[in-house]
């Protein structure tokens, strides 16, 4: 097994430690990882990208050009990522903000509303934990206690008390995933 | 016990720094290898080991502590990018004249000139063809995974002690920004004040009575002396040859066709044997992990053994495929590839390149 | 009533404010807040108004200033980290009766570029620099700069800066000062409408010096704020500033027409 993935949003929004939180899961279950973020000024309340690649195998090119699955959080990655999906692969975004909706006929699209849900919760910081819950919802590359293992293993002590929020937040974006367009 | 963590290269190189008994640490921001530094100052290292570390005034300021350092015998380190780097060439041509250890790294960004922070291998030539002024030479580690940041971090110490020479750690932004899985070696204690002045006669550590004292200098004024300083210097250098080649084969045993590359743009040309094995093309990849000594004998040897083509992938113009065609010397075919100025070349231009320059041309 | 358009309300007759024409139109890269933008536009209103904008060369430094070029719309030069104050000497020495600037950040000017610094005020260049203190390294993320305050955290300096360890915050203007080639020595801010007044007649008066040939350089520093390295808001930047900046740093004049006052 071979997941190549790309998260992009805003800075901010959680992008690079959701997938710090899912290479550390991936390690949780013995697996080869990567994570490979964009970096530099150009960063600075702009957008921001993050690839991470979770395999059986030595992983070779960290950097990829063409994703197994794009988590995509704002327009300007939309616009800039949708393309790079495989045929067949996955496309997984929040709405919310985005005006033009992707467009591929040859991919898997589902949606989930991260951004309501987290602040319905009361907490828009768990907004990332919404999105990576949708994700494993449909691409189960790594197991439910895996990630309680990773997100102990990435966050600092002092915030292991927020770890229960977080596995409900995970838990809603699991529920609430849609799917807007399936291949068969 | 060793560690398994998930770091950031950076990260790596600093953790094993200070796992490896460095004694300090001098160095000035710039990215994309400042975490090198944060890192450092968040572990609070003094209070781990007893290491120094400290943010100087510019990478002059720096590579000048390091030769103090080092010259009183001290485990001593590093660490820049480009524009950085070439500030030091000076002190680092100091440090190779006066036969000091030290060891420092370069997480390469794309130039020439304030350029742009993106990954590049720009720096092969200033790296392995010595940088500053003289006939000075320096071991050139070239780690591939975030692994190997942290496992040369402490071979490089050993060469550096080994052969009083600077030994660099030559990594690029990809290498140095990304997390991987790594494994840390255990820590290795800092040498005692007794056991420097035992191990390094040569160190200025303060005359004791009935001893010569100690003088650390690249000068001396009598040309004939100076030439027979440079004749140990080419003696040691040729040593480092003979001894300390190291590189990684990959899918070689039956390849016609050979991938030359270090660095990131190995584990992208990993990735594009993959997929020219998958087309049935017979290509292996010959990954230099010195850059300085280069493994010549090696590659010579395979392309008598009915290797139909090289291919240099580098991101930069062409600096390594110099290096392969002298040690080719005429023997087969070299092409070089790569992309530069800050862009990461892709598995598959590397497969179109392989097919075009070499198999096809 | 009749919806007013954006249109009207910017004809010519209704316009109370317009650019200098030496700002290009290129987006401002600074983060919302930061005092960058205001002391570029300043600088340039102050060459457009003494009409030197023919004759001036500006130099960008290393840090979130490096990109002055795009946005000062006159000649500029983009030094290596630290070395501006060289590269205005090596032009003005050239070209005595051009006007030669460099604007640079604290980082640039009073840690790598301190040598330069020193020795261009000592040798009395007829320059004009203008030196914005933030007390940080803002371009790189946010490290420790020589002007870092005691106890001021920064990514590397987590735990605040200490002085036994990391050394103390650096007067490098007080400094100048003492030396026999500065002319004017000036401390402002650009954080309030005042304060930008103030420091627009300080520039000016930097500039008048140079066009007029009085002796040494003029040197304007600027404390400024840095909400993103010192991961703040704008306005709560500001504050502390005025609260814990001022203090160390304070505002005012430091040497006039060649005379400590
Ligand atoms: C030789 C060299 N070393 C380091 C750097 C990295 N670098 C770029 S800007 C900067 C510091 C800038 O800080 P400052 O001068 O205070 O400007 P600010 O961004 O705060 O306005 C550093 C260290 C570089 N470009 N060149
Ligand atoms: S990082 Fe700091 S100095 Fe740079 S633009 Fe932002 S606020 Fe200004
Ligand atoms: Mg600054």
């Amino acid at each position: 097994m071979t997941e190549e993935l790309i998260i992009a949003g805003f800075g901010g929004q959680g992008v690079l430690s959701m997938g710090k939180i899912l290479a550390y899961s991936g390690i949780m279950q013995n697996q080869e990882v990567s994570w490979m973020p964009s970096y530099g000024p150009e960063m600075r309340g702009g957008t921001a990208n993050v690839t991470v690649i979770v395999s059986d195998e030595r992983i070779s090119s960290p950097i990829l050009t063409i994703f197994d699955s794009a988590i995509i959080l704002n327009q300007q990655s939309m616009d800039k990522f949708e393309a790079g999906v495989r045929p067949g692969g996955t496309l997984l975004y929040d709405p919310n903000g985005i005006t033009r909706h992707p467009k591929r006929k040859d991919i898997n699209i589902y949606q989930v509303e991260a951004a309501r849900l987290a602040s319905e919760m009361g907490n828009t910081k768990i907004f990332n934990m919404v999105v990576l819950g949708a994700y494993l919802k449909i691409k189960p590359v790594v197991k439910m206690e895996n990630v309680i293992l990773g997100l102990k293993k990435s966050l600092p002590e002092r915030y292991h008390k927020l770890i229960p929020l977080n596995e409900d937040a995970i838990n809603a974006g699991l529920k609430n995933v849609v799917a807007v367009q399936e291949l068969h | 016990m060793s560690e398994l963590k998930l770091m950031k290269g950076n990260e790596a190189l600093a953790e094993a720094a200070i796992r490896a008994g460095a004694d300090a640490y001098f160095g000035y921001p710039i990215t994309p290898q400042s975490e090198v530094i944060e890192y450092l100052m968040a572990e609070k290292p003094h209070e781990r080991t007893g290491m120094v570390v400290l943010q100087a005034e510019s990478e002059i300021a720096a590579i000048n502590m390091v030769y103090g350092a080092a010259g009183a015998g001290k485990k001593v380190m590093t660490s820049s990018s480009s524009p950085g780097i070439s500030l030091k060439q000076e002190g680092i041509s100091y440090i190779a004249g006066a036969e000091l250890p030290c060891l420092y790294a370069n997480v390469v960004r794309g130039g020439p000139g304030l350029g742009t922070i993106q990954p590049s291998q720009a720096d092969y030539f200033q790296s392995t063809k010595g940088g500053g002024h003289g006939d000075y030479r320096q071991i050139v580690l070239a780690p591939a995974s975030v692994q190997e940041m942290a496992d040369f971090v402490k071979d490089g110490f050993e060469l550096a002690f080994k052969y009083r020479i600077p030994v660099l750690i030559l990594s690029d932004g990809v290498i140095g920004q990304m997390m991987e899985k790594v494994e840390l070696f255990d820590p290795i204690p800092r040498l005692t004040d007794a056991e420097i002045y035992e191990k390094y006669p040569w160190a200025t550590t303060g005359k004791k009575s009935g001893t010569e004292r100690r003088i650390i200098t690249s000068l001396d004024l009598d040309s004939h002396k100076m030439e027979e300083h440079n004749h140990k210097l080419q003696a040691k250098y040729k040593e480092i040859t003979e001894k300390e080649v190291r590189y990684e084969l990959i899918d070689c045993d039956d390849a016609e066709y050979i991938i030359v590359a270090y660095g990131s743009s190995a584990r992208i040309a990993q990735k594009a044997v993959r997929l020219a094995r998958a087309k049935g093309i017979k290509v292996g990849l010959f990954r230099l992990i010195t850059l300085f000594p280069f493994p010549s004998v090696k590659m010579h040897e395979m392309c008598g053994k009915g290797i139909k083509g090289f291919l240099a992938v580098e991101m930069s113009s062409g600096q390594m495929v110099e290096d392969v065609r002298l040690a080719v010397n005429g023997c087969s075919k070299v092409a070089h590839f790569g992309r530069y100025g800050g862009i990461v070349h892709t598995p598959e231009e590397v497969l179109e390149a392989l097919e075009q320059k070499i198999i096809g041309g | 009533m009749a919806d007013i358009t954006l249109d009207q309300i910017i004809k010519p007759e209704n316009l109370v404010y317009t650019k200098t024409k030496l700002m290009t139109d290129k987006v401002l890269s600074y983060c919302p807040g930061c005092g960058h933008g205001t002391a570029h536009r300043i600088t340039m209103e102050v060459i457009e108004e003494l009409g030197l904008e023919e004759q001036t060369i500006g130099i960008a430094p290393v840090g979130c200033s490096v990109l002055a070029y795009e946005f000062m719309n006159i000649d500029m030069q983009q030094a290596a980290h630290g070395r501006a104050p060289a590269v205005a000497t090596g032009i003005k020495r050239v070209w005595p009766d051009k006007i030669v600037f460099s604007y640079q950040g604290d980082g640039d000017l009073a840690a790598i570029g301190t040598n330069e610094t020193i020795h261009a005020c000592n040798r009395g260049e007829n320059i004009v620099i203008i030196f914005i203190n933030n007390g940080i390294y803002g371009m790189t993320g946010g490290q420790m700069a020589p002007t870092t305050l005691i106890g001021m955290k920064s990514s590397t300096s987590p735990f605040g800066r200490d002085a036994q360890r990391m050394g103390n915050p650096l007067k490098i203007t007080e400094l100048v000062a003492q030396l026999p080639g500065t002319y004017f020595v000036t401390r402002q801010a650009v954080h309030t409408p005042a304060n930008v007044r103030k420091t627009k007649r300080a520039i000016k008066k930097a500039f008048e010096n140079q066009r007029d040939g009085k002796p040494g350089v003029s040197f304007v520093e600027i404390v400024s704020n840095c909400n993103s390295g010192w991961k703040m808001t704008p306005r709560d930047a500001n504050t502390w500033m005025e609260e814990n900046m001022f203090p160390f740093y304070p505002l005012g004049d430091i040497k006039v027409d060649g005379k400590l006052v």
